[in-house]
């Protein structure tokens, strides 16, 4: 262990103060018990017990967690289906590139242009479709599509790391390619897709900016709740969502550490 | 002409029955990027030459109004307003991306130097505010510079804002938030460089006398470059969008490119001209991602 500069040392502190003071700031606020205003009135739950009685914000939980898994789970099965395809067949470099640059956009381009140009799109196939009407399919679709690219990034990289022998060793002992797939492949892939599939979660979760362009009025999600709410003021209820939703993060966060670490 | 017969996998085959088998490992997601993400974008180049309707229906008239407008010509004459705005955007994006840079080397520093358990523990707390909601953490600055609190407090009894009002919305509001939000984009991938940075060089340019500016140009940035340059590339390319921040703490009076090209596709009703800001974020990212580009292999070359 090396000593560092109380300088460096102070720095440092700061700026994680810097990080954690507002989300301290939010999770005291929501244990106390004034109505109104900034001032400590002593400490009460009763915030976080109302939560589950205001009828907007379980939809807008419902919401979240409908749009997270769905778009979750079609995206981890199309971003690993194409990680194999690109990774594992003899593409010209021509081809492997303009595959590369495709799943590269989503995660260079701001996601505010992803967002401008579905929100086109969708209102261009509104009229072959009243399935394109602003709503939750739509906002599924937009998840999805920024989702895969994460999904195939990671698992490419899992891809990579465990090299070809072990399933040339299979081929060269006659297993099908049922068996290859099912038996081999999968099991070797599965920490990749795991954290592929986990950091989805996470992104659709902690989408805004998609979410807030194709939502439909009854489409709402926690964050365009919060996003709403505050414009009409704080309030110690939002304080409480905000405080469980920052709680339910850390623990995403700690589980997602220690499953990626095992694997 | 006889197929070409290569081996894979230990299995003879031909290329194109391979690449037939491949295609299909390919085929759903990529139909999928095509249809929601590339298509779309086409069309979003298309819609930004077209016209607004009365009733802010898509008009197929097409022309280079929008893109005129944006550079601020108007009926009334010229304005720099739009123009200002992406100018701004590029600014706050800089000064983000610097003053997130100029505060992860000492927390980087920090946490590389504690032990292994401890380290963990610091990253942890600093992977913790990178996934939590951008809303939230906005949301949570609102709360902080609220007039009831220290913070706002201390600034109106230095006369900076009137007593009894927030801290926001202004250009500082923006600031602090727009920092807050992107500083662990770049002290994370700063850090893997950091972990594994090779301290002899650094204390061989001590011994030799070179100035703290030196050790840190020439000794600590060069083995820290691909972190940084992950780092920097994940905070101005989102900071140049970013609209929640703006939107909250800054108010119509210090807009950025995210809340016009909002505005338009909300309130205003008017694709065609969102469309055509799109496209010049579009450019500008391209642009910085290009000059960044350069700039980072003229410092490997130091």
């Amino acid at each position: 262990m090396r000593r560092t500069h109380p300088i460096i040392t102070s720095l440092a502190l700061l700026t994680m103060g810097f990080l954690y003071l507002p989300l301290l700031g939010v999770a005291v606020f929501s244990v106390n018990a004034a109505r109104r205003g900034l001032v400590w009135k002593g400490f009460t739950l009763n915030w976080y017990i109302k939560l589950f009685d205001n009828q907007w914000i379980l939809e807008a939980a419902w919401n979240t967690l409908i749009l997270a898994v769905v778009s979750t789970i079609i995206a981890t099965v199309l971003g690993t289906v194409l990680a194999i395809g690109m990774d594992r067949f003899p593409w010209k470099p021509k081809t492997s590139n303009f595959l590369d640059i495709i799943l590269h956009i989503p995660v260079v381009i701001p996601d505010i242009i992803l967002a401008a140009a579905l929100v086109v799109a969708f209102g261009l196939l509104r009229l072959l479709s009243s399935l394109f009407e602003p709503g939750l399919l739509n906002m599924i679709i937009g998840h999805i599509t920024f989702q895969i690219a994460f999904v195939a990034l990671v698992v490419r990289s899992r891809l990579t790391a465990i090299g070809r022998e072990i399933e040339e060793a299979a081929r060269d002992l006659f297993a099908s390619d049922g068996y290859l797939l099912r038996r081999i492949m999968l099991p070797l892939l599965m920490p990749g897709i795991v954290a592929g599939a986990m950091l989805a979660f996470t992104l659709s979760l902690d989408d805004f900016v998609i979410s807030f362009f194709t939502a439909g009025p009854e489409s709402q999600t926690l964050p365009l709740y919060i996003f709403a709410a505050v414009r009409r003021g704080v309030t110690p209820q939002i304080h409480a969502l905000s405080t469980l939703i920052m709680l339910i993060t850390v623990v995403l966060v700690v589980a997602t550490e220690r499953i990626t670490r095992k694997g | 002409m006889t197929p070409r017969l290569i081996i894979w996998y230990g299995e003879l085959t031909t290329r194109r029955r391979l690449l037939k088998q491949g295609f299909l490992f390919l085929f759903a997601a990529m139909a999928w990027m095509m249809v929601f993400l590339v298509l779309p974008g086409l069309v979003l180049v298309v819609v930004s030459f077209a016209t607004r309707g009365a009733y802010g229906q898509l008009e197929w008239v097409f022309s280079l109004e929008n893109y005129k407008r944006l550079m601020g010509f108007s009926l009334f004459g010229w304005t720099a307003d739009y123009l200002v705005i992406l100018w701004r955007s590029v600014v706050v994006a800089f000064i983000t991306t610097l003053i997130s840079i100029i505060l992860s080397y000492p927390l980087c520093f920090f946490i590389a130097a504690r032990d292994k358990r401890s380290r963990y523990m610091w990253l942890t707390l600093v992977i913790i505010p990178f996934w939590t909601n951008m809303v939230i953490r906005t949301y949570a600055w609102f709360l902080i510079l609220a007039p009831e609190l220290p913070f706002a407090r201390i600034a109106a009894a230095l006369g900076i804002i009137t007593p009894g009002m927030p801290l926001y919305p202004n250009a500082f509001a923006v600031y602090i938030g727009m920092v807050s939000m992107f500083l662990p984009f770049v002290t994370l991938p700063l850090y893997a460089s950091v972990e594994k940075l090779d301290w002899s060089l650094v204390e061989a340019a001590q011994d030799l006398y070179a100035s703290r500016i030196r050790v840190f140009t020439q000794a600590i940035l060069p083995q820290t470059l691909p972190g940084l340059s992950v780092g920097v590339i994940l905070t101005f390319v989102p900071a140049m969008g970013m609209f929640v921040v703006p939107d909250l703490l800054g108010g119509a009076k210090y807009m950025l490119v995210g809340n016009l090209i909002q505005q338009q596709f909300g309130a205003s009703r008017d694709w065609p001209f969102g469309a055509a800001i799109s496209m010049a974020l579009m450019v500008l990212t391209m642009v910085s991602l290009q000059i960044y580009r350069r700039r980072s292999k003229e410092i490997e070359h130091i």
